[in-house]
């Protein structure tokens, strides 16, 4: 026996939850450190381009650490006990994102272009209607299982917002994708960043009814589970909702979207690896199929494909090709990996929808490899923060619908990096809180407030056992 | 603007960027939540020779009932307020002690279910008095309660420390 002298009081093991502290001191500091990173590239940027700290450096401080601390107080009344990674990490990226976009703002080029505006003062607006839903979110969602009693509602609201792009008068058809529709006097809105959140919570508190019967009732072959035919029913039904995004919306990346959540909600509730076998091949055939046909999409993976072509195409003048896929793979090579520093890239070559769906190119170019990177993985810190919330969370819908957030998210992240980048054909989605859009940073600070309210709930501690009240009133009969 | 200053501050903006990134990943590392096991197997065996030790050494000294005597008239400090499974199956689980009857046996309605073979189904019952001395009482058990090496034939005050043994589990009172 070694000679391990423990002193007599720690004899007995204790088995129990950890009483979780609230962490709320800790996000508070995180929270300024996330506030003071944007302002210091603000800073950055305007002494890079017009050699002055910029004017509305204060102002543009004061109203992140203003938005930054309503949604903090929000937190520390209404889920004290909430992760405290999650609103820094999605502060920092909203904070960043309109520094970049103010940043392409100060773009001489951009601003010779006839559909420019000044975008960050409309972005900090969004911003702030972000962080006012995200205090709705968990002011009025005081349990998330709430969610659960609207499954069907929810299937039936999701669709709705699908087809609303379709509907004539409606829907607008930008730039080839029809995911937006036109509300008059607030300008136009894309449902499919809602839609995301809706169909979670359907597929949620689907699979969490039908999971025995998708687990279980299935033949073993090739190591592979084959589910029942009838069974196969919501997964084909959903692939086929999918396909038809793409055929009407021509939008890859929603359909892409959809699928890929369904598909992980699926994995998650029963365990098989087989329903992601089936998926691939599922999404394989459907992208494969719809590419060879829809002219949209064809011209997109084209341009995924050969680049360098479409851009040679563009510059002799000839419609329906575009350089932005070229554009951005240089931006990427000249960032290099330390890039270029704040306000000194070329991004904004890229022209139309640099600040959107390209807005990674511009970090790319002048933050480099190193940037991106950090960047990427502040993402991929939500992702885990969201997948660490679904395993500690106790409720079979809540584990289900915090992966089904956080896998949305990560593949919202996958799609867009990986069609910039050019590992994946492009397609028309918003780096989520980066992005310029509207509609793109509401719904993801509601995703993020569903996100805090499953936390806070997982983490919130266990209250200590009531005494037995019938302890007492047991009498035992000892018969003599 | 200075071609120094600007380098400066780009490889000083990404370090703040990463440190950010490392900050985030540190408060993971601390922020790990779960359940918290603590004190098993070999730590509980190289205590228990000195438990039983200083045991002795404290009933040498003064007998138990009179030690229990002047525990429940000191109450207060000296109340135990939690009953700790030391031995057995269900080694490290606590019983807050607040005034109800904790009943131990195999049944499915006790306060400690045992999962003992040398249990009854309603083995012992410890109860507090008009005083609020607690006291274990054998309710007929087919193998005996044991308070420390006694076995039980009437209800008995418990002294804080002394192991009560039903089967292969031994219970103690603490304050």
């Amino acid at each position: 026996m070694s000679s391990t002298t423990n002193s007599p009081t720690h004899h007995t093991s204790t088995i129990g939850a950890i009483g979780a502290p609230s962490r709320r001191n800790t996000e508070l500091a995180l929270l300024v450190f996330a506030v003071v990173i944007p302002v210091f590239a603000y800073a950055n940027v305007g002494l890079a381009i017009d050699d002055k700290v910029p004017t509305g450096l204060l102002s543009y401080g004061f109203g992140l650490a203003l938005l930054a601390g309503v949604a903090h107080l929000a937190v520390r009344k209404f889920a004290p006990y909430a992760d405290p990674l999650l609103l820094p990490l999605a502060t920092l990226l909203n904070g960043l994102g309109l520094v970049c976009i103010w940043r392409l703002d100060q773009s001489k080029l951009l601003q010779s272009l006839p559909a420019y505006f000044t975008a960050a003062p409309r972005q900090l607006l969004y911003t702030a209607l972000g962080i006012a839903l995200f205090v709705a979110v968990l002011v009025f969602l005081k349990d998330h299982r709430v969610l659960q009693r609207y499954t069907y509602i929810s299937m039936f609201s999701a669709l709705v917002l699908l087809i609303l792009p379709l509907v004539p008068g409606l829907g607008a058809n930008i730039y080839g994708a029809k995911i937006w529709i036109n509300i008059p006097g607030l300008g136009s809105l894309q449902p499919g960043e809602f839609a995301k959140i809706v169909l979670a919570i359907f597929f949620a508190g689907y699979l969490m009814v039908k999971r025995d019967a998708l687990a279980l009732a299935s033949r073993r072959f090739m190591g592979l589970y084959l589910p029942r035919g009838r069974d196969l029913g919501p997964i084909l039904v959903v692939w086929a909702i999918s396909i038809l995004i793409l055929v009407f919306e021509t939008d890859l990346g929603t359909s892409l979207l959809f699928f890929g959540m369904f598909v992980i909600m699926l994995y998650v509730a029963t365990e098989r690896t087989s329903w992601i076998v089936f998926g691939l091949l599922m999404s394989a055939v459907g992208a494969v199929g719809v590419a060879s046909i829809e002219p949209h999409v064809k011209s997109r993976v084209q341009s995924w494909l050969d680049p360098m072509h479409e851009y040679v195409l563009s510059r002799q003048g000839r419609a329906g090709h575009s350089e932005q896929a070229m554009q951005a793979l240089w931006a990427f090579g000249s960032g290099g990996t330390m890039g270029t520093g704040w306000g000194q890239g070329h991004s904004d070559l890229i022209r139309f929808a640099a600040n959107s769906d390209f807005i990674l190119a511009t970090f790319g170019e002048e933050l480099g490899l190193a940037g991106v990177m950090a960047i990427l993985l502040i993402y991929g810190l939500i992702v885990e923060r969201g997948v660490r919330t679904a395993l500690a969370a106790r409720d079979p819908f809540g584990k289900l619908l915090a992966v089904g957030l956080s896998g949305a998210f990560a593949l919202q992240v996958f799609v867009v990096a990986g069609g910039v980048m050019g590992l994946i054909p492009l397609t028309g989605m918003t780096m989520p809180f980066v992005a310029y859009g509207g509609s793109s940073v509401l719904a993801n600070w509601a995703l993020i407030g569903i996100l805090i309210r499953i936390s806070d709930t997982a983490r919130r501690p266990a209250p200590t056992p009531a005494g037995n009240p019938d302890a007492e009133m047991t009498q035992v009969v000892r018969p003599s | 603007m200075s071609e120094l200053t600007l380098t400066v501050m780009r490889l000083g903006f990404l370090a703040v960027l990463w440190l950010f990134v490392i900050v985030a990943v540190q408060v993971i590392r601390s922020d790990l939540f779960g359940t918290r096991v603590t004190q098993r197997g070999s730590r509980r065996e190289a205590a228990r020779p000195q438990q039983a030790s200083r045991q002795q050494a404290r009933q040498q000294s003064t007998p138990p009932q009179q030690r229990a005597q002047q525990g429940g008239g000191r109450r207060g400090r000296n109340a135990p307020s939690k009953l700790v499974v030391t031995e057995g199956t269900l080694t490290g689980t606590t019983v807050a002690l607040q005034g109800q009857t904790i009943t131990l046996g195999r049944a499915h309605d006790s306060t400690i279910v045992l999962d003992d073979d040398y249990a009854s189904s309603r083995h012992a019952r410890i109860y507090p008095d008009q005083g609020g001395q607690w006291i274990v009482e054998d309710l007929g058990s087919t193998n005996g309660t044991y308070l420390d090496r006694s076995r039980l034939t009437t209800p008995t005050p418990i002294p804080l420390g002394a192991p009560i043994r039903i089967g292969k589990t031994a219970i103690e009172l603490r304050k």
